[in-house]
């Protein structure tokens, strides 16, 4: 069940079928996976934002993500779980996250990823400033109800 | 004894710095921590903490050595 905190740009979907490539992959007695990708947006709050810097708290990040990653799987009796998170600089539709879920059936798959992505939202410290078309950057002071 | 602070984002800037050490007597809370840290500046709204990277509250004891963390809410994902 890793936990990755990139500092470059990823393709989500190429780290996922490597992932999903390798000989130890659960083969066979995989029913579900799902799969979440939050990307970077160009607006927030009615403003046009041009580009995006993520700082996180090293260690605590990569602790508390396996943690909830370990919690999810006892919890759904999950196969396998993949989380990648970005930091430093991002533009406009830079993929930010996947939270990747694999289960022997759907609703075990779909509660889980939903319930990662949420707990990370809510708790993994990560933090977004934002620049602006003005040039002007703020700090993002609270995330997006889910 | 000796605490190592941390300030993370719009925190570290308003503090403008990442990092100190304060010296606290015996039996110190997180609470304390702060005061000492930061002068005794009032806490921003929503200010969160974490002993050794586990999220606590204020009122948390800590300990020689202890890394203690102050940042604002989450916003990753």
């Amino acid at each position: 069940m890793p936990v990755e905190v990139l500092t470059t740009p990823f393709n989500p979907w190429q780290r996922l079928a490597d992932y999903e490539a390798r000989p130890q992959a659960p083969h066979g007695r995989i029913g579900a996976t799902a799969v979440f990708v939050g990307s970077m947006r160009d607006f927030n709050q009615d403003d046009d934002v041009r580009a995006m810097t993520l700082e996180h708290y090293p260690g605590m990040t990569e602790g508390y993500l396996e943690r909830i990653s370990a919690e999810a799987g006892e919890r759904w009796g999950l196969l396998d779980t993949l989380i990648l998170h970005r930091v430093g600089e991002l533009a406009p539709q830079d993929p930010i996250v996947l939270v990747a879920v694999w289960s022997s059936h759907r609703r075990e798959a779909f509660e889980a990823c939903r319930w990662l992505m949420e707990e990370l939202k809510s708790k993994a410290p990560f933090w977004k400033r934002e620049t602006l078309a003005d040039g002007s950057a703020r700090w993002v002071e609270q995330n997006t109800p889910g | 004894m000796w605490i190592n602070v941390k300030f993370f984002a719009s925190l570290r800037e308003l503090m403008n710095r990442a990092e100190t050490r304060v010296e606290l007597p015996e039996g110190g809370s997180v609470e304390d921590v702060w005061l000492a840290a930061t002068d005794g500046r009032e806490q921003p709204a929503n200010v969160l903490a974490a002993v050794n990277m586990e999220y606590v509250d204020f009122s948390a004891p800590v300990s020689d050595g202890d890394e203690v963390a102050f940042f604002p809410p989450v916003t990753g994902g």
